[in-house]
């Protein structure tokens, strides 16, 4: 039995913890630190695209304005989409998925704590090298889907298309380090008895996105270098001219445009399967068939990309095709939606700040749900299509399903990753001002879709009946910003001031309430063994008398050590040695950004030396190190 | 020289809650019956939800609401076994309406060939012969009650044809000729605008499709179909000078294809794609600073005396 005080886990201490000051942060692999980042650096992208829409919004406002000319907006939609799109939206769920997996499983750090540390570094720096040339007036502005041939040089000369196309491919390295070490976390360092139908649903959502980015990334690495090329090395890919094919660019984007959607909702939706329970004091009802319909979702939103295409002019046959898919790919968003009013029908419900987000965010998403269900028709869609119903549409998928839960998120893990409790009144004030203000920005842009008004248009004439519903979209815009505005006050307050938390203030039944808030560096004293799905509700409930065991264990304390358990049934069979702190993914992502931004200078002094800086790092990374061998347990 | 001014020619709406022609008018059907099924999903959601957080429990003991990890999954078989059929159901309409509306139910009357550039649209009706072919731009007119068969082509990037209360969007990709089909049942005007986003000026790439009766038609036509009278007016000299590497007069001056064929302009409601009512003075105003009404239109701005201007923008009154 190892407590918190006692010798062992001062050496545990001592083991995990990184160097102070910029060091260790420059060095550090520790899932927590990482998850933070991602978590922080997405939000402030968030910010910045946030910015962007309120921007864009005051120039709607009114008919005829001149806030903006039509350059600026077009950057501004652009680079608004890729923001929220490719800068919040998945990272922010990669960082609670890195912050939280090894407190979820039972385990000390992810599979690759150094790859780890390589997605985030890599993921800033291309977020930095994709705004690099906004502030000087040359952001990408062909819009985050940039068609060919608008987006090939003829169209667009200057930089704007060609910090796209290679912030992109740098993006995908980072989309793709992160997806594989969720795939092998998953498979390999859960604790001993955290079977695959125990994991939370957080670990579903995440490894199933993961999985389908290392299936799309490619797609649209592919695309953005045939663009780079076509660009730069006078290729003819998506030269109609030439005998290239512009419908090409859309179904490569489309191939991993749609399944990146699922991507970036998925993971929320687990988080709401995970917490909505909690604040129901009952487990998710159908635990199975959400976990299932997770996967099933993903795999048909690998069959639907070219309901984006449906006016591209291909036969009626196909497109029934693709209609046809993207109707049943309804069915396993209703197996959720339904699992989640079960759950708070037949649980009682415990009326939080968490809550509220999470019971928010099922009306949102069933919103969301019906008008994509509407624009899965095809020839309804000819008229739907690149209107402000689409607009209405997207955010409420987007906004309702990524943002909503992830605030509800922030409300229920705050008290976990910070130790302090957030201000409850202050988050349900906030939650009513932002619940309010993003249907008033958007409810009626479904109107404004069907009156006609066509996306990515910088400004309207008043004769067109558009005035009105502008007017007020712009208004609950700004008292949507103004909510999210209040809630990051209260993070901030309550970071500083709130009450301190016990380490498992909402009787949670996941393993992370197990630990101390916040939880140690090495995360747990002794690995745990689990014996149900929840574990920490066993002695509440009748479901046979087998105990988890979160006190007594395994202690690992020679050195950076977790478990590593079988695929399935999650048996130990392994000591795996993790590697400690390194500068190493710091140095990588440096010189493989350099190697980008010799691209983009046409630098082909500069692509030598950071190329060759680059394949250095990566040797030097995987140079043997005999303190790694992997050590099988002794049976 | 409002744009206000632009509801002189009638009401400009692009809502398709109400349609006018058989291309769209199913299409328009289908889209409400899914709203309604939509709407009401929404609401009963709504309602199993609030009753779920607000209904009375039995008691409010300690510990959990449920002593076991089972119960509710009835939910699920029900929820999706209605959501499955109800969707069915839909995806069944889609398919008929998908099949009735991509054909038009007779051969089309009349084949116009559409080309869209940054950032307004060529309009070629295909005679029999050249002398029957004629070119104009951004109106479209076409015989009322009858389908008439669109091919859309591009001469640079991707735009989309779209007269909502006609016909849905089909887009104009380079490299290939996409065809779809209209018909109007009411004459009248009908706008529409570019849905695919080409550029600076997307927002300002509207057209007009004008539905006339079959003897209006016929006039309209005959006329676009006549020479422009060769003169030596100093109007005409200013555009030869200044217009006509560009733009074409059809009879006087055939070179120009960059921008829009200006043949028979004093027949076309609007100027610059939709954007300026087709006056005199917006006509002047246009020619001398383009890019203060439309940043990034290819059109540049003319260098002309105050009597070149004058002279010009009377000449281009002229052609009826």
């Amino acid at each position: 039995m190892a407590t918190e005080d006692s010798p062992s886990t001062e050496k545990l201490r001592r083991i995990w913890e990184g160097k102070p000051g910029l060091a260790g942060w420059l060095s550090t692999v520790d899932h927590k630190e990482i998850g933070k980042r991602y978590v922080v650096t997405a939000f402030l992208f968030l910010i910045i695209g946030g910015l962007e829409a309120l921007l864009i919004r005051a120039q709607l406002a009114r008919p005829n304005q001149t806030l903006l000319t039509p350059e600026q907006y077009s950057q501004l939609f652009t680079m608004h989409g890729v923001t929220m799109i490719f800068l919040y939206a998945l990272p922010v769920l990669s960082g609670f998925s890195n912050y939280l997996w090894p407190l979820l499983l039972g385990s000390r750090d992810m599979a690759f704590p150094r790859l780890n540390a390589l997605s985030y570094w890599v993921f800033l720096f291309a977020g930095l090298f994709l705004y690099c040339s906004f502030p000087m007036g040359k952001g990408p502005d062909g819009g985050w889907f940039n068609y060919v041939p608008y987006a090939s040089r003829a169209y667009n000369p200057g930089s704007n298309i060609d910090v796209y196309a290679l912030g992109m491919v740098l993006l995908g390295i980072s989309t793709t380090v992160g997806s594989i070490n969720f795939i092998v976390t998953l498979a390999r360092t859960r604790a001993p008895g955290m079977s695959i139908n125990r994991v939370p649903v957080l670990v579903w959502g995440t490894v199933t996105a993961s999985a389908g980015n290392l299936l799309a990334v490619p797609a649209v690495s592919l695309a953005f270098l045939m663009l780079f090329m076509d660009r730069q090395a006078g290729t003819h890919f998506f030269d109609s001219v030439a005998g290239g094919q512009p419908l090409l660019w859309q179904h490569l984007f489309w191939m991993f445009g749609h399944p990146w959607v699922y991507a970036i909702v998925l993971p929320a939706m687990g988080i709401v399967s995970d917490a909505l329970p909690v604040f129901c004091r009952r487990p998710l009802v159908g635990y199975t068939a959400v976990a299932l319909s997770t996967v099933s979702t993903m795999v048909l939103g690998f069959g639907v990309w070219v309901h984006h295409m449906f006016a591209s002019g291909l036969p009626a046959l196909s497109l029934s095709f693709f209609s046809a898919a993207s109707f049943v790919i309804v069915i396993p968003s209703a197996v959720a939606v339904f699992a989640w009013i079960a759950t708070i029908w037949t649980g009682r419900p415990v009326f939080t700040a968490a809550f509220l987000f999470f019971a928010g965010f099922v009306l949102l998403f069933v919103i969301g749900g019906v008008s994509g269900f509407m624009t899965a028709a095809v020839p309804l869609d000819w008229q739907l299509t690149r209107t402000y119903f689409v607009i209405a549409h997207l955010h409420y998928v987007l906004i309702g399903i990524n943002v909503f839960p992830v605030l509800g998120g922030i409300c229920y893990w705050f008290p976990k990753v910070t130790g302090r409790l957030m201000n409850e009144a202050f988050a349900k004030v906030s939650f009513w001002v932002m619940f309010i203000g993003f249907n008033t920005a958007f409810f009626p842009m479904h109107i404004l879709g069907i009156l006609g008004m066509p996306r990515r248009i910088y400004t309207y004439s008043d004769h067109l009946g558009w005035s009105t519903a502008n007017l007020v979209i712009s208004i609950g815009a700004f008292v949507f910003a103004i909510g999210l505005l209040l809630f990051l006050i209260n993070v901030f307050r309550s970071f500083n001031h709130g009450a301190h938390a016990s380490a498992n203030p909402w009787g949670a039944a996941s393993l992370e309430w197990s630990i101390p808030s916040p939880p140690p560096v090495y995360n747990f004293a002794v690995i745990p063994i689990v014996a149900s799905r929840y574990p920490l509700w066993e002695d509440l409930m009748d479901e046979g008398p087998e105990r988890s065991s979160v006190g007594t264990g395994m202690l690992l304390d020679q050195g950076r050590e977790t478990v590593g358990s079988t695929v399935l049934d999650a048996e130990p069979d392994v000591i795996l040695r993790m590697p400690g702190d390194s500068y190493l993914p710091f140095l990588l992502s440096v010189s493989l950004t350099a190697v980008f931004v010799s691209l983009l200078l046409h630098s082909t002094w500069g692509l030598g030396v950071t190329a060759l800086a680059t394949f250095a790092a990566g040797v030097w990374w995987l140079w043997p190190q005999r303190a790694l061998g992997q050590i099988q347990e002794q049976k | 020289m409002t744009p206000e001014s632009l509801l002189l020619i009638g009401d400009l709406s692009m809502a398709y809650d109400h349609t006018f022609g058989p291309a769209v008018d199913r299409i328009t059907s289908l889209g409400w019956g899914l709203a309604i099924v939509s709407l009401l999903v929404v609401a009963v959601i709504s309602v199993l939800l609030l009753i779920g957080i607000f209904r009375k429990r039995a008691s409010h003991s300690q510990g959990l609401a449920v002593r076991h990890d089972s119960g509710g999954v009835r939910w699920i078989y029900v929820g999706t076994g209605i959501s499955t059929v109800v969707l069915i159901g839909c995806m069944l309409w889609t398919m008929v309406v998908t099949a009735a509306v991509s054909r038009p139910p007779q051969k089309p009357a009349l084949t116009i060939q559409v080309t869209a550039s940054q950032f307004w649209w060529s309009v070629r009706y295909e005679g029999a012969t050249t002398a029957r072919t004629f070119i104009t731009a951004n109106e479209i007119h076409i015989p009322v009650g009858q389908p008439v068969r669109i091919e859309l082509s591009s001469a640079d990037v991707i735009h989309s044809f779209w007269i909502p209360q006609l016909a849905g969007k089909m887009d104009v990709i380079p490299g290939q000729t996409n065809v779809t089909w209209l018909q109007a049942d009411k004459p009248g005007r009908y706008r529409g605008q570019c849905a695919a986003f080409c550029g600076a000026q997307h927002a300002h790439m509207a057209l007009l499709v004008v539905a006339d009766s079959a003897s209006d038609f016929g006039t309209w036509q005959q006329g676009q179909l006549n020479d422009i009278a060769e003169g030596d007016t100093p109007g005409q000299k200013v555009f030869e000078t200044h217009c006509a590497v560009c733009h074409t007069i059809r009879g006087v001056s055939p070179e120009g294809i960059r921008g829009p064929d200006l043949s028979h302009l004093e027949t076309r409601s609007t100027i610059a794609a939709g954007l300026l009512l087709n006056t005199p003075s917006n006509l002047a105003a246009w020619i001398t600073n383009p890019q203060l009404y439309k940043p990034g239109t290819r059109m540049p701005a003319q260098i002309l005396s105050g009597v070149e201007l004058a002279a010009v923008t009377s000449y281009l009154n002229s052609l009826h």
